[in-house]
């Protein structure tokens, strides 16, 4: 909350009451409980010298609505104490936060490196756009830590991963990851997207700027796009300049859906949580079932590393179907009743997708085979419907 | 289907022109149609509109009946309902209703030579006899409010069957995860969707369910008639909050639960009123009638007088002071100043709702923060 009683430092508060009361004040316009929605586009001063003591700094205020609005601050306080970082800036889409966090921080001749296994807009932002404006991309094999450190160079100026990836849902080290980073005295970027602060917490680790798809889990129910970017206030007062330069702010009655949706943040979560353990655990007994992969199970690549940073293991389970072609794979995901079939995820309704053909279908074979997506691999985005409700779903669908 | 998924499914179907995961908001006020004389599905946004379409289907899978009215309050619900009698007419209403819904009856109802009178629907022998051979509809609530009373709806429900009457039942403060009136013999499901069906605080709307189709368009004749439909922006804020209805509620019941048996045990309260407590009159009905839980409205009394009340009222940092209850945030209110100051002194003494009550409308933050807060707010 913003007005603790002065002198008292306050309790460290549970997620939930963070999530429902923190960067509100306690009395809004008009006494109203809820943050009204301010739609204006801009702001008036009482007089010419309003205006001054503005540009002089002497007052903070609103002034036009592409440099913020009353109801994005507060989501922006409210984010910030979630992720336990100290500012955060919001943006239209995650897209528009990934690009505006790396056109504030890189320039001609600068360098970055990423793990390999992306969110695939992120990679072609990076590998067909920034390379225009002469910034050099490295892509090294997700969570091969000396690949990493082997190719800083003295230009190199920030290091980059998902954590979970998309989707295979490799999980970070994220000790050893600003270990590296601590060493050659670069920044490091965490698109926590997949995981949200509820259950990781980069910035604990070191980590200086925390992404989300706020399109995902924060907002909730598959009904806003946002993005944010988490971290300390002087890191990212340039980026929000340049927010303001470039456009992408949120809406104000965006913003308020997120907000709402925040109210039910933790307790989403948790079954989001549940969920995908659950399926995951289903799918991975199932006598169709090749392979999956979920950071919950044992059997999953980088679940000691996930034990050891995450507190739950989100609604994303990847899978791949036992001998299927592709046809047979999407005769599966046809074959599904409640999932929908649509890309995204982290919203109440669940979603299904094939990457093959979601994201994937006009890539080459090889370039396919290279960022690891099968022809038979499913993703699955658990929702919050009854547990049962979805393993039977996924059960008739596979025994078809 | 089980109930999350239902919420979450059944009148939110994927959007056949454009895909869209989550319904339209359709604002349109009015509908082209084809033909002259020949109607399509929807007309104008009074007689029907697809997004309130879409949540009265989410509410009538989610309380179990065949059809459901949305409505811009739940006073205008409740009207709505009301409507169904004509002059001569008798409503038997139980003794603790929502103040709103006396008013109503009392001021508004009786005005159509509708007579209207109170009995004690715990007392199932008392609020027999006080049917009468004109009595057209029986109206009662569960959870009680302030006192948290908890009626036997199957009970009266068979009562009403017997006299020939509809049994209404406000089920607000349950909602349907809880409790689902219409599977125990109720006509009428009615909400105040204010408040958990929303759940965030921030739409006026109710609701009318039932599980007889003649019924339904009876009902369904007296809105289109008189009007009080709910917008589409509400609309879509009420199917919204309907998603996470299942786990908000059960939640919020988990928390009261655990402040009522602390409060038990403090020295500074002198009785705690929820039906999740052994000692609660009310409690073996609730144990067969309320299902996951025992919601999550709890009023105590303070030792001390109505200023202490008032103080500790005043006192709290994350409970807000406000009426109203349902929603995400908790809320405080002592009923003698708040909800209930309309009663005078007497009446409120012989409805046991005394000066040294708080009633607590308990939301999502986490248990332990929100008693911290009554711990210190107990302290002032
Ligand atoms: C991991 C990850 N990062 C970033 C994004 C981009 O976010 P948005 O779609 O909100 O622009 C997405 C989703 O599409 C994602 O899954
Ligand atoms: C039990 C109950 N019934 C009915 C109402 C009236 O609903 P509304 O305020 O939505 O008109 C309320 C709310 O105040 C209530 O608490």
């Amino acid at each position: 909350m913003t007005d603790p009683t002065p002198g008292q430092s306050p309790p460290r508060l549970g997620p939930s009451t963070i999530a429902i009361h923190s960067g509100e004040s306690r009395q809004k316009l008009a006494h109203s409980i809820t943050d009204p929605i301010i739609c204006a586009s801009t702001y008036t001063f009482a007089n010419t010298q309003a205006v001054i003591d503005y540009i002089e700094q002497k007052q903070q205020r609103e002034e036009y609505g592409r440099y913020g609005n009353p109801g994005e601050d507060v989501i922006e306080k409210k984010l910030a104490a979630i992720e336990g970082g100290e500012d955060a800036v919001l943006y239209a889409s995650g897209m528009a936060a990934i690009v505006g966090l790396l056109m504030t921080k890189l320039s001609t001749g600068d360098e970055i490196i990423f793990f390999d296994e992306c969110y695939h807009r992120s990679r072609e932002f990076c590998v067909k756009h920034l390379t225009r404006y002469g910034v050099v991309t490295r892509q090294v094999k997700a969570c091969d830590y000396e690949a990493m450190a082997a190719a800083i160079t003295p230009q190199t100026k920030m290091l980059v991963s998902e954590s979970p990836t998309n989707p295979h849902l490799s999980c970070v080290d994220l000790e050893k990851f600003v270990a590296i980073a601590r060493e050659h005295q670069v920044e490091t970027l965490i698109d926590a997207t997949l995981a949200t602060p509820y259950n990781l917490r980069p910035i604990e680790y070191g980590v200086d700027y925390v992404l989300h798809s706020a399109t995902k889990y924060l907002g909730g129910h598959n009904d806003l796009l946002a993005g944010v970017i988490v971290g300390s206030a002087e890191k990212l007062d340039a980026v929000r300049n340049l927010r303001g330069i470039m456009g992408a702010i949120n809406s104000p009655h965006n913003v308020y859906l997120l907000q709402r949706g925040l109210k039910t943040f933790e307790l989403r979560m948790q079954r989001h949580n549940q969920n995908g353990q659950a399926l995951a655990e289903f799918l991975e007994n199932h006598p169709r079932v090749e392979k999956v992969y979920y950071p919950g199970l044992k059997s999953h690549s980088y679940h000691a590393e996930a034990v050891k940073y995450m507190r739950g293991f989100g609604g994303l389970v990847t899978f791949l179907v036992k001998d299927a072609d592709w046809r047979q794979t999407a005769n599966v995901v046809d074959a599904v009743q409640i999932p929908r079939i649509a890309p995204s995820l982290g919203g109440v309704e669940s979603l299904i997708e094939q990457p093959l053909v979601m994201s994937y279908y006009e890539q080459k074979p090889e370039d396919r085979q290279r960022f690891g997506i099968p022809d038979n691999m499913i993703r699955l985005a658990c929702g919050l419907e009854n547990t049962e409700d979805l393993i039977a779903d996924l059960q008739q669908a596979l025994e078809r | 289907m089980k109930f999350r998924t239902k919420a979450i499914h059944l009148g939110n179907e994927r959007d056949a022109q454009t895909g869209a995961v989550v319904p339209p908001i359709h604002v349109a006020s009015t509908f082209v149609q084809h033909q002259a004389g020949e109607w399509r599905e929807f007309d104008y946004s009074r007689s029907g509109n697809p997004t309130r379409k879409g949540l009265e289907e989410t509410l009538a899978a989610l309380e179990g009946g065949c059809g459901a009215l949305a409505f811009a309050s739940g006073m205008a619900a409740t009207h709505a309902a009301t409507m169904l009698l004509r002059s001569g007419d008798h409503i038997l209403a139980g003794s603790d209703i929502y103040g709103g819904t006396y008013r109503l009856l009392h001021k508004i109802v009786n005005r159509a030579g509708i007579e209207v009178s109170l009995a004690p629907a715990t007392d199932l022998t008392a609020f027999a006899q006080a049917i009468r051979p004109t009595t057209k509809l029986i109206w009662i609530e569960s959870p009680g409010n302030p006192l948290m009373s908890i009626t036997d709806i199957a009970a009266v429900a068979q009562l009403a069957q017997r006299h020939d009457c509809l049994l209404g039942v406000d089920n607000t403060f349950a909602s349907p995860v809880l409790t689902r009136p219409l599977e125990l013999g109720a006509d009428i499901v009615m909400h105040s969707a204010t408040k958990y069906l929303g759940g965030h605080s921030d739409v006026l709307g109710g609701a009318l369910v039932v599980k007889d189709p003649e019924l339904f368009k009876q009902l369904y004749f007296v809105q289109n008639a008189t009007g009080g439909v709910l917008g589409p922006f509400d609309a879509f804020l009420v199917s919204r909050g309907l998603k996470t209805l299942a786990i908000r509620m059960l939640a919020q019941c988990e928390t009261a639960q655990t402040l009522a048996e602390w409060l038990t045990n403090d020295p500074r309260v002198t009785r705690v009123l929820y039906p999740g407590l052994a000692q609660h009159p009310g409690h073996d009905i609730a144990r067969r009638q309320m299902l996951g839980g025992f919601g999550a409205m709890l009023t105590f009394e303070v030792a001390g007088d109505y200023a202490q009340a008032k103080r500790v009222a005043e006192s709290t940092k994350l409970f807000q002071l406000a009426v109203s209850l349902g929603a995400v945030e908790s809320l405080i209110e002592q009923p003698a100043s708040m909800s209930h100051a309309s009663y005078d002194a007497a009446a409120r003494a012989a409805f046991g709702i005394t000066d040294g009550l708080i009633r607590l409308s308990i939301g999502l933050e986490d248990v332990e923060d929100l008693q911290a807060d009554l711990d210190q707010a107990l302290q002032a």
